[in-house]
């Protein structure tokens, strides 16, 4: 996604980009609509032709009927809290965390380089090598949950603050300091701002990933939450709810991405638009 | 001199961290964790004996199976996807709902589908790795320049080579950006594969030594799964660093500029 933003040089490439598309938004609409049309009525006929069991893969009106069932339970809606509360208090330990370390860390160059080896060792491995420690330590309680969300979601952040701390115009730093602002206003005004775009990356890929590891933990360590309630449909054989539940996990997935794009869009808008006047 | 001090930068940080686990780890006895020597001598007693044949060695295999198939496979749906337009249009917001999907929900599905096998492992690693790489293939087949494209048409390149010499290389910063997702995805994936339902392999020796409250061990495990999360981001950035030399050669001549 960024390599695409850089290559395509111009800084206001997607304006034109997206009055373009506009225009051609209700072919494509429909035609994405006949994809999932089309996906649901394979998905149907697969069973129905005996290709695979009904009883491993029911048909989709079958698993549609359960899930619209699933929305008027309360157990249903309860599951779902559970997981999101897991997610978001995951997602703004991490954040706050990552935070307050990228900046710290991003703007001493001595502490840069004496942590690079450090996070270069620790962020690649695997949030899931901690699930034994946190069923050790917290059972199947929802600190567990939190504690695999955080340290997956950390790095992602952490990594893009630290980048975007790095990034920084010289220029406007000097011109700032010039002006005798002091370290503090130079990190709300300078700093900030210049980081602000790759802080909202992070946290848009940590979003998804923290969704990720409150599925995974609910789904092996047990913690209650959706991800826990299709290991329970699944051994309990009510296979329609579990694919039901499937397709739940894969509509709050794409909830949550529409929702950190609407966000992301917002602060870059807003931060675009004053790098453009800087920079003219 | 130089050397010397990057060489401190790199390893002050790591050896003080030891240190002090060292030191907290002095006095009192704690059974959650193990003293650093205790560790490493579990470390190589129990990964370097048979255990490196039957379980390391079957999970990195699965593991590898599964990453370059959906390397494989996502670049050629990517690219036959992104070339054509209505059906990009077709299938995009379908691709986005399988990406929004959290790939470990389909553990127990497709356990239900193919049972516990080693298919049903590197399958479980496939459809959860290929959705970043195809996604982003598409993408980068997409936003081909077109001023190139257009000079490729004029001089016939067409079909295969055009694929070869154009589409390829153009979407390659995309695609590699792709595979660093799927790479990490599939560890976590493998892992969970075994957690959950399997006999062998790393996910399930770690949980058996949890269970049966082997501390020591089970942390010696965990730095396994760590050193491989470790392999793999360096073998990808070598790989990267290879395949996408030209690119940033032209980023830095860019930012020079």
């Amino acid at each position: 996604m960024s390599a695409d933003a850089l290559s395509s040089g111009g800084p206001v490439p997607s304006v034109g980009r997206d009055r373009r598309s506009v225009r051609k938004v209700p072919v494509k609409q429909l035609l994405g609509l006949a994809g999932i049309l089309g996906f649901l009525g394979t998905w149907e006929l697969i069973p129905r032709l005996g290709i695979v069991n009904e009883r491993f893969l029911p048909p989709a009106s079958e698993v549609m009927v359960a899930l619209a069932r699933d929305f008027g339970l309360t157990a249903f809606w309860v599951a779902v809290g559970e997981t999101m509360t897991a997610w978001f208090l995951g997602l703004i330990i991490a954040v706050v965390l990552a935070v307050v370390l990228g900046f710290v860390i991003g703007s001493s160059d001595f502490l840069r380089k004496a942590t690079n080896s450090t996070v270069e060792f620790l962020r690649p491995i695997p949030s899931v090598a901690l699930i034994p420690l946190a069923v050790l330590l917290f059972g199947v309680k929802i600190e567990s949950s939190l504690m695999l969300i955080t340290y997956a979601a950390f790095w992602q952040v952490l990594i893009q603050v630290l980048y975007g701390v790095a990034d920084i115009d010289m220029v406007a730093n000097n011109t700032a300091k010039t002006y005798g602002l002091g370290r503090m206003a130079r990190i709300r005004y300078v700093v900030f701002p210049t980081a602000l775009p790759y802080l909202m990356t992070g946290v848009r890929l940590a979003a998804t990933v923290a969704l990720v590891l409150a599925i995974t933990a609910e789904l092996v360590i047990g913690s209650p939450g959706l991800g826990h309630e299709i290991a329970l449909a699944q051994s309990g054989g009510a296979i329609s709810g579990m694919y039901a539940l499937v397709l739940a996990t894969g509509l709050i997935g794409v909830l949550i991405n529409i929702l950190m794009r609407f966000i992301e869009r917002k602060t870059l808008s807003w931060h675009s638009s004053v790098r453009s006047e800087v920079i003219v | 001199m130089k050397a010397l001090k990057t060489l401190g930068y790199i390893l002050a940080l790591p050896v003080l961290l030891v240190l002090a686990w060292w030191a907290s780890t002095l006095g009192a006895v704690n059974f959650f964790v193990p003293t650093p020597a205790t560790l490493a001598a579990k470390f190589g007693e129990v990964w370097f004996g048979p255990r490196f044949f039957s379980d390391v060695l079957p999970s990195i295999g699965r593991l590898l199976v599964g990453v370059v198939a959906a390397i494989v496979i996502g670049v050629v749906g990517g690219v036959l996807i992104g070339s054509v337009r209505w059906l990009r249009a077709l299938l995009e917001p379908t691709l986005e709902f399988f990406r929004a999907i959290p790939p470990p929900v389909l553990v127990p599905v497709l356990i239900l589908l193919m049972g516990i096998t080693d298919g049903m492992k590197v399958a479980v690693i496939i459809s959860g790795c290929v959705w970043p790489v195809l996604l982003n293939t598409i993408e980068g087949v997409r936003a081909v320049d077109g001023v190139l494209s257009d000079s490729a048409h004029t001089y016939g390149i067409d079909g295969w080579a055009r694929v070869r010499y154009l589409v390829l290389p153009s979407a390659s910063p995309q695609i590699m950006a792709g595979v660093r997702q799927s790479l990490s995805l599939g560890l976590i994936l493998m892992v969970i594969s075994e957690m959950f339902a399997s006999s062998s392999g790393l996910g399930f020796t770690i949980v058996q030594f949890q269970r049966s409250f082997a501390i020591p061990e089970m942390w010696s495990g965990i730095v396994v799964l760590g050193l491989l999360g470790v392999a793999m981001s360096f073998i990808f950035q070598w790989a990267e660093r290879n395949i996408l030399r030209w690119y940033h050669g032209q980023k830095e001549v860019e930012n020079a500029a």
